[in-house]
């Protein structure tokens, strides 16, 4: 029911009447439908034929991609560019913050992320809050206005976090986020961010309550004034009501567990667990609440609490029935994450197409956009990325991603207009270092008095 | 015979004279703003205010004349977004206008969430912090401002703006107009554990928390107002009280992205929004156009740092925004958007006028500089039934120039400020480099001006 709110919201205002567009020759990986050799056609934006053998419309514009690969778009479930700020590091519930607030559609990050292939990422508040800010979903219209980036029709996020990061934000020792005279910030242990996270969604059911008492009372046809709208309060009642995701960062077994339990006694769904390193170890409980888990492919001991890290997370917690993506998060992995899905076909044995979820339909299906992207179907958004060999080899490139069946990256042009770009560039120094001679304190340089 | 004013002014730009009866000054080329250009005419000025102007008008015969010849007069300068006429404002930098963030009160206590009103004077007011005395208010009269729009600029919500003349001899005197609006700046406090908030989104979203709680604060007070008996009593909060009490917002906006972001919030919170700083604002013309929005744009430029690493190549986007910067103006008119240039701290008239040229150069009309600096800000800010051009009945406030407004060599020859006269200090002009070395009293001057 959700699902089928996101679609009708889908209609995208920005696209205009194109000709359609036609990929040739090309390796199809479909991920959803199988692998085939043939065409793409794609039509206002959508994708409007897949096949062997496609019948093409006169006024298609052709592109041939002989011996070259087209998978879905990447989407990458857990990202921080694209914002202005990322950790509201003050309090350990900054639910009031939302990362929809700071985009910033001139990060360089996206147009380096499309150019990997990536065309919609997760982006997310940092890891220093046992209950984190606001989380949005983006395509990576890079050019765009920070609004149009929005995945319209997403459910919105919100970022949960265990362990370390938020109890190391709240310890004054521990000065590896708050440099210098850090004053004690509660929680500085993990039984104190599962008290926090308790705590706080008593007071959202409170608030809920409030706003039934008065609803009641006005229904009634009692005089009342509304209760304050609390912004950090709200985004809370969003979680108990299902109408915001929780992505929750962790690392270990037993906060995992922990957190499974909180959810579970006030009656809300953790949709993602992110890192989720130790995942492996508690496959079955994951499963039986139904969250995602989107982790990466084989980093770890990078600290105490990802010691127990192991390269087969990814397929052990697939084969035990968890919807399972690999993420990135860091604006560098971003740009290659089609090498971090190849991981686990050495790394668990993986099939091909199996890999290929862990980036494209499982992050969708944890996104709950999977309706839209995800996969190469009919109907679904022309999100394109098309490789000049298999996506899963290292040697792979990325020639051309479209989002919207709109053009976003083409290798070629990217190649050709570098030195138009770089002769703009001398041209401004240039012209700066002039102005600056032109202006130069006058007396600069004459002989002192 | 020119020794006599120069030694006067050097005490300190001192009036010269209390004005008697008027004050006419003749045959001088005018330029009224709110209309054509007269060649030669006459400005009358009586009790601090426009008497007549016109190319057909007599003057009284209990006037101060002076002759204007090879002079004209404007309407005074308006700085449309500034400190000046506060003192402690003054500081080195830090408190400039437009600056993207002022230091938190170091002593204030941590704050834990939106309810402590972190780093919030929303109630103080400038009207009651300008005073005579603030030391910059001769070097800026010096540049052509005869007006200040004023603010209070520490703190996320600063407080209250007023329209302020540069002179006067009360701080009385100097208010001509309070509730200019609320001026708001991005301040986080630093690093974690610095107390909330300590990012640009805690910000924005304490910013829309104070605007959501100041509506409830006004619904609950009219529901006491009307149900006194039997309800308890709102808790008095002055922070929403100077919230309530602005009617305008004064928000920064250094690229397209915070042009675009801080509109639409405007628009959420349902504040009438001023947008100021815009650097980016050549790229961001379609935005306030499509909000009907208005534009306050800094002179100052932004300009490579001086401590910048010469051997660290800026991107191309630094470098682009620096280069067009100053054509704001330019593209802000021909997109037909309403804005204001504001001096952005700036208080020497060589380095004002050159940062006005310079928009100029970029494509801008001289009158619509000079209208930017005058009655636009006058219309912005609700005054221009007393400021911003020469018309009867109007605020005797002018300048009086040797040469075009904003030209390299044009003099300030006098300034008029509620229609008493002063004679600024004449800025040593810079040597050229090679040129013969100044010495004497000149070359002090100049020390003292750096």
């Amino acid at each position: 029911m959700k699902l089928a709110l996101i679609v009708f919201v889908g209609a995208a205002s920005w696209l205009t009447a194109a000709p359609p567009i036609v990929i040739q020759n090309a390796t199809i990986l479909t991920v959803t439908k199988g692998t085939l050799n043939g065409s793409v056609l794609i039509r206002d934006g959508k994708i409007a034929e897949v096949g062997e053998n496609i019948s093409i419309p006169p006024d298609a514009k052709k592109i041939d991609a002989s011996g070259q690969f087209v998978m879905p778009g990447i989407i990458d479930c857990h990202s921080h560019i694209a914002a202005d700020s990322i950790n509201e590091g003050s309090v350990s519930v900054s639910s009031m913050v939302g990362i929809q607030d700071v985009l910033n559609p001139d990060d360089v990050s996206i147009y380096r992320a499309v150019a990997g292939g990536v065309t919609t990422a997760n982006i997310l508040h940092g890891s220093a809050n046992s209950i984190g800010g606001k989380c949005t979903v983006i395509k990576l219209r890079w050019g765009k206005d920070a609004t149009d980036m929005i995945f319209e029709g997403a459910l919105p996020g919100i970022k949960f976090a265990l362990g370390e990061n938020p109890k190391r934000a709240g310890n004054p020792t521990g000065q590896r986020i708050g440099a210098g005279n850090v004053p004690g910030r509660y929680p500085a242990t993990r039984m104190g961010v599962e008290d926090v996270i308790r705590e706080a969604f008593n007071q959202a059911k409170a608030y809920q309550q409030s706003w039934k008492d008065y609803n009641d009372k006005v229904a009634r046809g009692e005089q009342a004034i509304p209760p304050r709208r609390d912004l950090k309060l709200e985004p809370l009642v969003e979680v108990l009501e299902g109408k915001r995701l929780v992505h929750a960062h962790c690392y270990r077994a037993d906060e995992i567990l922990m957190l499974l339990r909180v959810a579970d006694d006030y009656g809300f769904k953790i949709r993602t667990l992110q890192h989720v390193l130790e995942g492996y170890k508690v496959a079955k409980e994951i499963a039986a609440h139904g969250a995602g888990a989107s982790t990466f492919s084989d980093w770890w001991a990078y600290k105490l609490e990802a010691f127990d890290a192991i390269p087969y997370n990814a397929a052990i917690m697939m084969r035990k029935g968890i919807i399972v993506s690999l993420n990135s998060d860091s604006d560098e992995l971003m740009r290659h994450l089609n090498d971090e899905a190849a991981k686990t076909l050495k790394y668990g044995g993986l099939t091909e197409t199996e890999a290929l979820s862990l980036i494209t339909i499982n992050p969708a299906k944890q996104l709950m956009i999977d309706n839209r992207v995800g996969s190469i179907e009919v109907g679904k958004d022309a999100d394109l990325a098309i490789f000049d060999k298999h996506p899963l080899s290292n040697y792979a490139k990325v020639e051309k991603v479209f989002i919207d069946g709109q053009l976003y990256f083409d290798r070629a042009t990217d190649v050709a207009e570098r030195p138009e770009r770089e002769a703009e560039k001398k041209k401004l120094m240039d012209k700066e270092k002039e102005e600056q001679k032109k202006n130069a304190p006058a007396g600069r340089g004459r002989p002192a008095a | 015979m020119k020794l006599l004013p120069v030694l006067l002014s050097a005490i300190g730009g001192v009036l010269l004279a209390a004005p008697p009866g008027a004050i006419a000054i003749r045959n001088a080329r005018v330029v009224p703003v709110s209309g054509p250009a007269i060649q030669k005419g006459t400005v009358v000025l009586r009790n601090g205010l426009i008497e007549a102007v016109g190319a057909e008008v007599t003057v009284p015969a209990d006037a101060w004349v002076i002759e204007g010849d090879g002079l004209t007069v404007y309407p005074g300068m308006i700085d449309a977004l500034s400190t000046f006429g506060i003192p402690e404002a003054a500081p080195a930098s830090g408190a400039r206008a437009g600056a993207q963030a002022a230091t938190p009160q170091p002593a204030a206590p941590l704050a834990h969430g939106p309810e402590d009103r972190p780093n919030t004077t929303s109630w103080l007011k400038a009207a009651d912090l300008v005073k005579p005395t603030d030391q910059r208010l001769e070097s800026v009269r010096a540049e052509g401002f005869t007006t200040a729009v004023t603010f209070p600029t520490h703190g996320i919500l600063a407080g209250q703006g007023a329209v302020v003349n540069l002179a006067g001899e009360t701080a009385g005197e100097m208010v001509v107009a309070e509730g200019a609006g609320q001026y708001v700046t991005f301040a986080t406090s630093p690093g974690f554990g610095g107390g909330f908030p300590n990012s640009l989104m805690g910000v924005l979203a304490y910013i829309r928390q104070v605007y959501i709680d100041a509506g409830h604060y006004r619904q609950a007070k009219q529901f006491y107002a009307a149900h006194s008996r039997g309800t308890p009593r709102p808790e008095f909060d002055r922070a929403l009280e100077g919230v309530l009490e602005s009617s305008r917002v004064l928000l920064p906006a250094t690229r397209r992205v915070d042009v675009d972001r801080l509109l639409r919030m405007a628009d959420e919170l349902h504040v009438e929004a001023l947008l100021y700083g815009l650097p980016e604002g050549y790229r961001s013309a379609d935005l306030l156009k499509n909000a009907a929005a208005t534009a306050l744009v800094s002179l100052k430029w932004p300009e490579k740092s001086k401590d910048a690493d010469p051997e660290e190549a800026d991107s191309i986007r630094v470098l682009q925004v620096r280069d067009h910067a100053p054509s704001t103006p330019a593209v802000l008119a021909r997109s037909g958007v309403r804005f204001a240039l504001y001096s952005g701290g700036i208080d020497k008239r060589a380095d004002l006028f050159r940062a006005v040229r310079r928009a100029i150069d970029a494509g801008l009309a001289p009158e619509d500089a000079l209208r930017a600096m005058t009655l636009t800000p006058a219309e912005i800010y609700g005054v221009a039934d007393r400021l911003g051009s020469i018309e009867k009945g109007k605020i005797a406030n002018l300048v009086v120039t040797k040469g075009d407004l904003f030209a390299e060599k044009t003099e300030v020859k006098y300034v008029f400020v509620d229609g008493a006269k002063f004679e600024p200090i004449e800025e040593p002009a810079a040597p050229k480099p090679g040129a013969p070395e100044a010495s004497g009293p000149a070359s002090n001057q100049s020390g003292a001006n750096q």
